[in-house]
């Protein structure tokens, strides 16, 4: 597979254009904004935490294929998963984006790609941070 | 209305008419085109952002270093003496080159972005007043903007803004409503940096001037592409870069008026911009070393002396007529391909257009035609209120130099099916 296929698998494809948990989430107690000053894009992040779990998260906003997709199949992942869960994840995911090796849960595998690209490493993150400062700001 | 002036013909000059362009010895001077990426020749299409080098600034920097480096200006010694010679020579050029009355009109800066600072703040700063307006446009770069809104919140000024219109020109019947007794300063850019759209700059500074308003050009888009001459345009200030002239980077230029540069203060203190230096106080030289504090970029000054003696050999009637022709070309393409959408499509531009295709994210195609060994650029070009205007969050664009050939354009376009087979 060549470095473009591999980046731009059907997977991420199709939650670019169709995005999960693509909205507002009326009860969240839980927001934070992801702004890539440098491309434009934006997304909003929201979470509606029970106690340490994440019981629902949603997202709305603006970017490449490539953000959108890191952003939909993370609200997927991060469901039902503790707050020191998520953290832990997105680290994981950070280091693997990066170029780094560890294991990760076998639907984000196909963000591996994103290594191979380091000026998109910023779009498949942003989400991600958008969600841990948002758990950061929690009940705020 | 006063007529148009500065804007090249609207259709490209037929094949034959005009003198050719030799685009195969001009490439031959880029070693940088002979690059693959990705295992395909390099096709360069960013040459807005910065243009590429020719070997003769490259030898000439790297010569400056290897046997003619000191520092300029109170050196006794003969290196001293040849490299002020040499960055003295630079000044004359661009007055040359540019039309400015006099070479003392030319300061050295590091861009276009601290030439456009060194107005705001130095000339801004001195005469704005609360409620004083000055007047932009929509198009603008953020660093015809932002200095603007830093010297604003420090004097009370207001800004006002140059609609752009859906063909991609300024409204210029609503400029003639914003101009009144309030306003002091029309800042405005002489190219666009995203849709290319050429102002019609002469027409805008007599406007300007009749307003009582002094007139601030951004020339960043246009020194490359048309050939500007400041007498006839008039303007008070204008800036440009070095790096976009095909020069090195870190060297730009401010052209003021000596009238203007002479009331001014400095904005930074330092070396070689004094007269005399007391414990409580300084005196200022004259322009236009009053605005050049401290060791200025001297190789830097001496590649741009190399760009300039080099596209002043060019012909430039047949440079024009080329470029308009490889944009007239991608236009006319481009707005072929389904789903692709030119920005600003109307207006008579300079070799640079923005485009947006349905359901792709400008910065995922800008990806997928890196793969091609395509170098656009893609986002929001530092223009945000322009993406406004049209409703994007950001572009691609792609920009044609001096060396870019119309088999590039028809890469171009080859690369967007390309796009499209992954994106569906």
């Amino acid at each position: 597979m060549s470095d473009l296929d591999e980046l731009y698998q059907s997977v991420i494809l199709d939650h670019n254009k169709t995005p999960r948990n693509f909205r507002t989430l009326a009860d969240a107690n839980a927001h934070a904004e992801g702004r890539n000053p440098l491309c434009g894009d934006q997304f909003d992040v929201w979470v509606r935490l029970e106690g340490d779990v994440i019981q629902e998260v949603t997202f709305l906003g603006q970017g490449c294929a490539i953000s959108k997709a890191s952003a939909s199949m993370m609200t997927q992942a991060i469901k039902g998963k503790t707050v020191a869960e998520a953290r832990e994840l997105f680290d994981r995911f950070h280091e693997v984006v990066t170029g780094g090796g560890g294991p990760l849960p076998s639907k984000l595998e196909v963000f591996r790609g994103v290594s191979a690209f380091p000026i998109r490493v910023k779009c498949a993150t942003l989400s991600w941070h958008a969600l841990r400062a948002a758990l950061e700001n929690r009940n705020k | 209305m006063t007529p148009l002036a500065a804007v090249p013909p609207r259709e490209p000059r037929a094949v034959r008419s005009g003198p050719e362009w030799d685009v195969a010895k001009v490439r031959a001077d880029f070693p940088i085109l002979e690059r693959k990426v990705g295992g395909r020749p390099l096709v360069y299409l960013d040459s807005a952002a910065t243009a590429q080098k020719p070997q003769q600034v490259i030898e000439t920097i790297s010569r400056y270093y290897a046997s003619g480096n000191a520092n300029v200006h109170r050196g006794v010694h003969a290196l001293s003496q040849e490299a002020t010679t040499a960055y003295e020579r630079v000044r004359e050029l661009a007055a040359r080159f540019f039309n400015a009355a006099d070479s003392s009109e030319i300061i050295y800066t590091a861009g276009t972005t601290a030439a456009l600072n060194l107005v705001a703040q130095s000339y801004g700063g001195s005469v704005l007043k609360p409620g004083d307006e000055i007047l932009i446009s929509e198009m603008e770069h953020h660093s015809n903007i932002v200095p603007w809104h830093l010297v604003a919140e420090r004097t009370g000024a207001v800004i006002r803004a140059i609609p752009v219109m859906e063909s991609g020109g300024l409204d210029l019947g609503e400029f003639e409503r914003l101009l009144g007794e309030r306003t002091r300063i029309v800042a405005v850019t002489h190219a666009s940096n995203v849709i290319g759209a050429i102002n019609p700059i002469n027409a805008i500074s007599a406007m300007a001037h009749e307003a009582g308003a002094v007139v601030v050009v951004d020339g960043a888009q246009s020194a490359p592409h048309l050939r500007v001459d400041l007498q006839a345009i008039d303007c008070d200030f204008f800036a440009c870069s070095g790096h976009k002239l095909y020069g090195p980077t870190g060297i730009g230029i401010l052209y003021g008026k000596r009238a203007l540069l002479e009331a001014m203060p400095p904005w930074q203190g330092g070396g070689g911009m004094i007269r005399e230096v007391l414990i409580d106080r300084s005196s200022y030289a004259p322009p236009p070393e009053r605005f050049e504090a401290g060791t200025p970029p001297i190789a830097e000054v001496v590649g741009l002396g190399a760009a300039l003696d080099y596209v002043m050999a060019w012909d430039w009637e047949a440079l024009v007529a080329y470029e308009q022709r490889l944009v007239a070309e991608a236009t006319s393409r481009l707005s072929h391909v389904p789903g692709v959408r030119v920005l600003g499509e109307g207006a008579d531009r300079v070799s640079v257009l923005s485009f947006v295709m349905d359901g792709v994210h400008p910065h995922d195609a800008g990806t997928v035609l890196d793969t091609f060994g395509i170098a656009v650029r893609a986002g929001h070009h530092c223009a945000q209120p322009l993406m406004r205007r049209f409703g994007v969050t950001a572009t691609l664009r792609a920009s044609f130099g001096a060396y870019n050939t119309l088999d590039e354009v028809e890469q171009l376009i080859a690369g967007l099916g390309e796009v499209r087979k992954v994106f569906g």
